[in-house]
């Protein structure tokens, strides 16, 4: 008898509380539905004319129209982990036009006050075999659609974004330097020491873009400043395309070997023309670099055909074992 | 009842003798200088390393694989004997699990040593990503240290309630000690039946996560784009490495702890005979992946993996390599095959052999792939072109290397290195004690 009671009880609380939560959804619900058949009911009876993308004429309720919220104040669209929406950011590097005059890389060591002995960005002398023709290839980071460095880090703290843009948080990074040994360019540089980038390039007086928005390092403005213990590599300047700015290496190369652009727009620019990225690289056979890896890089070369230079005229400013130029000590 | 009461005197921990505390006085001073060494680099970063953007890992890394793969001792000598029911094992495995747990712990202090902001370490939980073979590690290194933990620990409780009542009146804190750490052992049948079941899942745990350790250790390189390193191979070809480097580190210790703690009669040629074959065993394997991993690359290699081959075979690293392959391995497999070869003191010789090759041997693993990029070095110092350690990088891996010592020789120390009940009981001592024991 007295089990039979406690079951009743059980039952009945059981089916008291389900009943009861489900009275508590269900008039959760009735709430919100009534809501949103008054707001439909408010109609102004206002009648606004759009244009849809195909050209159609429209005619749509005033109470309907909810503004796109866009592009103006750079704070609202752009977050720095999703990168700038709807694009998709390339380069291409015209091999021919190249002879090692190294104004990217003192533009790059410049503008992202690099102070250790690695740049970021190098002029290679490439030569495949002793047959071949020897050339010079500036080397950027790939910022691949596969990149091997994001993959094995731990942290997060280099990430892809959906521009392309593989950017890397030095407030997060730990300091593995894993993604250092899985990038088959060997572009990332590690700030073994303490970049004192304040003392050898005065880096307070010369901030100029930085000062304004990083009072932290970011990850859209690699360098400024480095950090120690943390890994740094190209960019592809965010703080300058943002701007609708072309690149440092992109502006100072004199030969116009850099072009830089949008994938998805089909356009680059090297600052002087601007051309058709899919005609450029199909009219003059343009690769990517170690394509067989599968890394999908974001570069593009033009191989070193037809040049108008000699690779002679390079040698003159060769130097096998420098590549950032240290201030004259003062 | 004589027997036992030797058993136990021979068995029981011991205080350190002259040589004893000479010893740990030489491994804690190199223990201190590491540890200045290492708050020196804290400060100054790792400029103080001779680590630069090629060579952007160096012996830090490599000593970390050495000592996950000396930890291995612990899953095969322990673990896989026991399984396979060999006897032989009963004298050693306590070595082993000893050996195994300092390792163990080093590697995951060694791997930390390496990272350029280690006041981020929580980073690692807080952001983990899954697919980064560091996550893999920060999840199976502990785990790895847990359960050898357990290894040692759980085999150990009979022994510690026996120390307990040993000491019980000449040394009543030490007793009080050991009491708390048996657990309140009394050897009942249902304490037995809990215990034997929970080293009996630990024995069978261990082999996977040992493999899975191993393992993950390879994949940190297997999963880069690096000539050298990007190889299929690397898994079976590190769980071999481990299973030499640890049965040479047992061997070596085993041989130490013998000599110093006079126990000939426990540990006698038969064990060392034993331990020569499984060695032999572990070389061979090792040898058949070794050339697998350098032999067969002769007739495929493309041009950057024959440069790499040839910097290790005949150029740069030529040394370095043959001394590995050699006193590492051949060597130590072609003495075991000796009868005469597998006498202690020819096994300890081996053991050190094996111990040394297989440090540098993980040496041979990290550094020339590093060197040997797919685009040009340029750019760069001169002297970013090679590697060798600096000081800091010395005294500091030193410092690990003396920190695994010193917890192996307190552990020893402190613990009876040889089970003494299960050593009484196989010798049949314990017929009248046990249920006075209990």
């Amino acid at each position: 008898m007295e089990d039979n009671n406690k079951n009743s009880r059980r039952k009945f609380l059981d089916k008291g509380l389900k009943l009861g939560l489900a009275t508590a959804i269900g008039g959760m619900a009735i709430s919100k539905i009534s809501k949103l058949s008054a707001k439909s009911n408010t109609n102004t009876g206002e009648l606004v004319e759009l244009m849809t993308t195909d050209g159609t004429l429209i005619q749509v309720d005033a109470s309907e129209i909810v503004e796109i919220v866009t592009a103006t104040d750079p704070d609202i669209q752009y977050n720095v982990r999703e990168g700038i929406p709807n694009r998709k950011f390339v380069m291409v590097i015209d091999l021919a036009k190249c002879k090692n005059a190294l104004k990217c890389v003192s533009a790059c060591n410049k503008h992202h006050y690099v102070t250790g002995e690695n740049a970021w960005l190098k002029v290679h002398k490439m030569q495949e075999s002793e047959d071949t023709a020897p050339y010079w290839m500036p080397r950027t980071c790939m910022h691949c659609d596969q990149p091997a460095c994001v993959t094995v880090c731990p942290v997060d703290a280099t990430f892809k974004r959906r521009d392309g843009l593989v950017l890397i948080d030095n407030e997060r990074c730990i300091g593995c330097r894993f993604c250092m040994a899985a990038c088959p360019y060997s572009i990332r540089v590690f700030n073994w020491a303490e970049p004192e980038q304040e003392i050898t390039l005065n880096m307070d007086h010369n901030m100029d873009m930085g000062s304004q928005h990083h009072m932290h390092a970011s990850p859209d403005y690699a360098g400024v400043p480095s950090i120690k213990g943390t890994v740094d590599k190209c960019d592809f300047c965010p703080h300058a395309i943002k701007e609708n700015e072309l690149p440092h290496c992109v502006t100072a190369c004199p030969n116009g070997v850099f072009y830089f652009g949008d994938k998805y727009e089909d356009t680059v620019t090297n600052g002087e023309e601007t051309l058709r990225l899919s005609k450029l690289l199909e009219d003059k056979a343009g690769y990517r670099l170690l394509e067989e890896l599968g890394t999908a890089p974001s570069v593009y070369y033009l191989p070193p055909v037809n040049r108008l230079v000699d690779f002679e005229d390079g040698l003159e400013n060769y130097k096998e074992f420098e590549s950032v130029e240290k201030p004259a000590e003062s | 009842m004589k027997n036992y009461d030797t058993l136990l005197e021979d068995l029981a921990p011991k205080k350190f003798g002259k040589r004893g505390t000479i010893w740990t006085l030489f491994l804690s001073v190199i223990v201190i200088a590491g540890l200045i060494a290492y708050i020196d680099q804290v400060i100054k970063g790792q400029v103080v390393t001779n680590m630069r953007d090629y060579a952007l890992w160096g012996i830090y890394i490599s000593n970390f694989v050495f000592f996950v793969a000396t930890s291995f001792v612990g899953s095969v000598t322990v673990a896989i004997l026991r399984l396979t029911n060999n006897n032989w094992r009963t004298p050693l495995v306590r070595i082993a699990e000893i050996i195994s747990l300092a390792a163990i712990v080093m590697a995951g202090i060694t791997i930390m040593i390496d990272m350029g902001r280690p006041d981020r370490l929580l980073n690692l939980f807080i952001y983990a990503r899954l697919q980064s073979p560091i996550t893999w590690d920060v999840i199976i290194v502990p785990t790895s240290i847990a359960l050898s933990f357990l290894l040692l620990y759980f085999p150990l409780l009979p022994d510690l309630a026996i120390l307990k009542k040993h000491y019980s009146k000449t040394k009543p804190k030490l007793s009080n000690w050991y009491g708390k750490l048996a657990l309140n052992w009394t050897g009942s049948p249902a304490q037995k039946l809990i215990q034997e079941k929970s080293i009996k899942i630990i024995a069978i745990l261990i082999i996977p996560v040992g493999i899975i350790l191993q393992t993950i250790d390879a994949w940190l390189f297997s999963t880069t784009y690096r000539i050298g390193w990007d190889s299929t191979n690397m898994g079976a070809y590190f769980i071999s490495g481990a299973f030499v480097a640890g049965v040479g580190a047992l061997i070596a210790v085993v041989y130490v702890i013998r000599r110093v703690r006079k126990l000939e009669n426990y540990i006698s040629d038969y064990h060392f005979d034993k331990m020569g074959k499984f060695l032999g065993l572990a070389c061979l394997t090792y040898l058949y992946f070794n050339i697998n991993e350098y032999l067969l690359p002769i007739f495929t290699a493309p041009v950057e993996e024959d440069i790499h081959l040839n910097a290790l075979v005949s150029g740069e690293y030529a040394f370095l390599f043959w001394f590995a392959q050699i006193v590492g391995l051949l060597l130590p497999l072609l003495i075991v095959l000796f009868k005469n070869g597998r006498k202690p003191f020819p096994m300890f010789v081996v053991g050190m052999m094996v111990v040394v090759g297989s440090w540098w041997k993980r040496y041979v693993i990290v550094t020339p792939t590093l060197l040997h990029p797919f685009l040009p070095i340029e750019g760069v110092p001169e002297s970013w072109h090679h590697y060798f350690p600096s000081i800091h990088e010395w005294l500091i891996t030193a410092a690990t290397l003396a920190m695994c010592m010193l917890i192996i020789t307190f552990l020893v120390r402190f613990l009876p290195v040889i089970p003494i009940q299960r050593t009484a009981e196989e010798r049949d001592m314990l017929k009248n004690t046990k249920n006075t024991e209990s």
